[in-house]
């Protein structure tokens, strides 16, 4: 009993920790079923974030006073500059929708899903883990709000993280930063598309990983999502290629600057919905019945080289080489979408004659 | 006014009242998590592992320093996304070590806090490391200046803390 009680303290330390190592290592072995230590999370979420919801409140509403009541200096002259800015970009946009016309035409020719953010919320940042080993922040919206774990997190610059939890009391969710380690996103780079996994690293960098050593990336390329990882839809900004370099093995070392800047982020929006859907062949503008027809129906062949080698040797040469079909190419690919048949050689390659009683014809 | 006697030495024992006991650590954790955000800096400090020093020094307790580091720790990873247990580990050894050494030396002036800030500083550091990469498997960088320089900035910012602390500890 008397050396128990002279060794009291070192017994109690190895004790505690004892325990906490027990305690670690479950969570190491199993660190799906979070379930026990789910509940200190919470408390320790429901101690901290109020007082960070209430300060970064306070902080917002200052802020909103100072801009929106007192500092207007050069409103006048920003105004102008804006109006002249929706000018360009109004007829910038009319070249995207006919850019964007074109790309779904040739989405429903090839039966192509595509990924559409249809619903975003607005979050505010309110905190963060305190730890530079663990790369995390507090968003004021919570389970209620209906986060749910998995969604992603952007902002206008570029992609922030996913949620990682969200809790119901408090209403707050934790949200894992793209340069964390532990964290993954699949990506494509721009021109090169070619694919590779977005890693955070120790210090914070970003990198980009499992490009080939035989490939050739230029530095400031931009690096978007490619939706493999099934979190974040394709074509979102991720960052941009700032060093190429030989790493080990087999793969190229690739740093990335991120899109957004994760040191400083204040508002995010959480992508709460997902659409996955076939371009319709209604927005082609050209799939109509006339031209279904016109697709199926027999058109004028050129004259075939091979002539003289008899009927099936000219009808498989009609098959490879251009016909003249009265028909636009919109109007072809339409066809070709609303038949729901691999298109012919025919419809593919035709010499665009336009058409437009045919456009106009109805259903 | 209770003393205690350690090697013939007299050393003076504190405590501090529930809502101290409570609140300056909450209020540590709670601003280690929020002014990085703000200013990113800000990041080199760690707030909770200064509030643990100056607990365990003032209270000269090995028990009370050690469950104080433990439960700060454990709020600390608890907000993190890393398993529980990894910043309760370092915390509860420098609890430990700082109220021990309390007792054999006089922590009371400046300069032994900055020195002593230092040291459980890259022992804490240290501790983390270690587990870090031997039971959870993450790839934590050590680099010997940076965490050198990390110490020193704590350090300075630790006296300063004590004695604020100072101001709100009471004599037993």
């Amino acid at each position: 009993m008397d050396v128990l009680g002279r060794y009291r303290n070192l017994i109690v330390l190895v004790g505690v920790l004892f325990a906490q190592v027990l305690g670690l290592a479950v969570q190491v072995k199993r660190p799906s079923d979070n379930e026990p230590t789910r509940l200190i999370r919470i408390w320790a979420a429901g101690a901290v974030t109020p007082m960070e919801k209430v300060l970064v409140w306070v902080e917002t509403s200052t802020r909103n006073v100072w801009h929106n009541y007192f500092y207007l200096r050069g409103l006048r002259a920003e105004n102008r500059s804006l109006k002249q800015q929706i000018e360009r970009m109004s007829l910038e946009q009319v070249r995207m929708s006919q850019d964007a016309d074109q790309a779904r035409r040739l989405q429903a020719l090839l039966a192509f899903k595509e990924q559409f953010i249809s619903q975003t919320m607005a979050a505010q940042v309110i905190g963060g883990s305190g730890s530079e080993q663990s790369r995390v922040v507090f968003i004021d919206k919570g389970y209620n709000d209906g986060v749910r774990p998995d969604m992603a997190v952007i902002t206008a610059d570029g992609i922030v993280g996913k949620v990682l939890e969200s809790y119901r009391s408090p209403s707050t969710s934790k949200v894992l930063l793209i340069n964390d380690q532990t964290s993954g996103v699949g990506v494509i780079l721009d021109k090169t598309r070619l694919q590779g996994i977005l890693r955070g690293t120790a210090s914070g960098e970003v990198v980009l990983e499992k490009v080939m050593s035989d490939e050739s990336v230029p530095a400031g390329e931009l690096v978007l999502t490619s939706g493999g990882d099934g979190i974040f839809p394709k074509g979102l900004l991720v960052g941009r290629v700032t060093k190429v370099g030989s790493g080990s093995d087999l793969f190229l070392n690739i740093r990335v600057r991120p899109a957004a800047d994760l040191n400083r982020l204040e508002e995010v929006l959480v992508v709460t919905k997902i659409d996955q859907r076939q371009a319709l062949p209604e927005q082609t503008g050209a799939a109509r019945a006339v031209d279904i027809l016109a697709g199926r129906l027999p058109g004028v062949p050129s004259k075939p080289e091979n002539a003289e080698k008899g009927d099936g040797a000219a009808s498989a040469s009609s098959e490879a080489k251009p016909k003249t079909v009265s028909q636009p190419p919109s109007a072809a690919m339409g066809a070709a979408a609303a038949a729901k048949t691999p298109p012919k050689p025919v419809k593919a390659v035709v010499e665009p004659t336009p058409q437009p009683a045919a456009e106009d014809s109805p259903h | 006014m209770a003393i205690t006697y350690t090697s013939g030495a007299q050393v003076e024992v504190y405590r501090f009242s529930i809502p101290a006991t409570v609140l300056i650590p909450l209020t540590a954790v709670f601003l280690q998590a929020w002014l990085p955000l703000r200013f990113h800096l800000f990041s080199f400090f760690d707030l909770p592992l200064l509030v643990t020093i100056g607990f365990a020094t003032a209270r000269r307790s090995p028990l009370a320093g050690l469950s104080t580091g433990a439960l700060i720790g454990i709020l600390q990873d608890a907000l993190t996304h890393h398993p529980i247990g990894l910043y309760g580990i370092s915390k509860t050894v420098v609890g430990f070590g700082a109220s021990s050494l309390g007792i054999k030396l006089d922590v009371e002036n400046a300069g032994a806090r900055f020195l002593l800030t230092i040291f459980f500083y890259v022992v804490h550091e240290v501790v983390y490391f270690m587990i870090a990469r031997g039971l959870v498997g993450l790839r934590v960088a050590w680099n010997w200046p940076h965490e050198f320089l990390s110490g020193m900035a704590n350090a300075l910012l630790g006296v300063f803390i004590f004695l604020l602390l100072d101001h709100v500890k009471q004599r037993t």
